[in-house]
């Protein structure tokens, strides 16, 4: 089962990549007010069912693949 | 006195370290990241570098390898662990500090000695007094410590700062340098003591800390009233 992790910084934490991109697109003259930079992850879990999936995709990605102090996540059970 | 140092894929400073452990006159001992037996040392220092490639976070991969089994267990039984530089990100992610570390606000990887102001006496600063200063390298892109207000004030509450920036190098919050966890036998900082321990180099006030991991190793923590 297809299991897609995204992980972004927490709302209110300063995100410095995020911000050093939108300083890149301004100086470009683009009209990006806010950047914030994440991480996909996409995960081929074995489950037999979509609810299974995202359970385990949800301890996957609150144990290893975001830290819950600067960073939350959403999931998304594909095919 | 033995004193473990963990070597991992893309550690840098694990030879500096065990070089310092044997300056201070106690004899190093090389821990390997696949292995949980710590072959029971006194203490253990997790040193710098970019263990796993700094892959999804910096310190992450490392803190859910095996030695941390032994790490874990040698931390509960209230033995000493010093985390440096990526070790102090491998205890974080690891749990056994509080905080986390993220990029430089300045996203610059910053490589000077940087002045550290002591907070309070603490058996990991043997010798010193609250504003002493300290001088001690740095190097790294990812020190920026993070907690949130709360969390900040309950660990200035409970006396787990130990070491602060004088000048803030890359953004953490309260110019905290060194935190502690809660029974105060785990302390980590971003700055290098394993390198400034010769007057050589410029510095020996990385003696310091490395003294009070090996004094923390001889002595139980609560012999020490200060905490």
């Amino acid at each position: 089962m297809n299991v897609t992790v995204l992980v972004r910084p927490r709302d209110g934490i300063l995100d410095p990549q995020g911000e050093a991109v939108r300083r890149s697109l301004s100086g470009l003259g683009y009209p990006a007010a806010d950047v914030r930079a994440g991480k996909v992850f996409d995960l081929q879990v074995e489950a037999d069912d979509a609810e299974s999936a995202r359970r385990i995709a949800g301890e996957i990605a609150e144990r290893v693949l975001s830290n819950p102090l600067i960073e939350q996540y959403e999931i998304e059970v594909g095919a | 006195m033995r004193v473990g140092v963990v070597t991992y894929p893309g550690a840098c400073d694990d030879r500096d370290a065990m070089h310092a452990v044997a300056l201070l006159g106690a004899e190093p001992v090389r821990l390997w990241h696949a292995d949980p037996d710590l072959g029971g040392v006194d203490a253990v220092i997790i040193p710098g570098g970019f263990s796993y490639g700094d892959y999804l976070r910096p310190g992450a991969l490392a803190a859910l390898s095996p030695v941390m089994r032994g790490v874990r267990a040698h931390a509960a039984a209230g033995r000493p662990v010093l985390g440096i530089c990526n070790g102090f990100q491998v205890l974080t992610e690891a749990g056994l500090v509080p905080g986390v570390l993220r990029p430089n606000a300045s996203l610059k990887f910053r490589c000077h000695d940087v002045a550290l102001t002591v907070e309070r006496e603490s058996p990991w600063l043997p010798g010193c007094a609250p504003g002493d200063e300290l001088s001690i390298p740095m190097k790294h892109h990812d020190g920026c410590w993070f907690a949130d207000q709360a969390q900040l004030a309950e660990l200035e509450a409970a006396g787990q700062v130990l070491l602060r920036y004088r000048e803030n190098p890359n953004g953490s919050v309260g110019s905290v340098a060194c935190v502690c966890n809660e029974a105060g036998n785990v302390a980590a900082l971003m700055p290098h003591p394993e390198h400034a321990v010769e007057q050589l180099i410029g510095s020996t006030d990385g003696r310091i800390l490395l003294q009070g991991l090996l004094d923390l190793a001889e002595s139980p923590l609560a012999a020490h009233s200060s905490v």
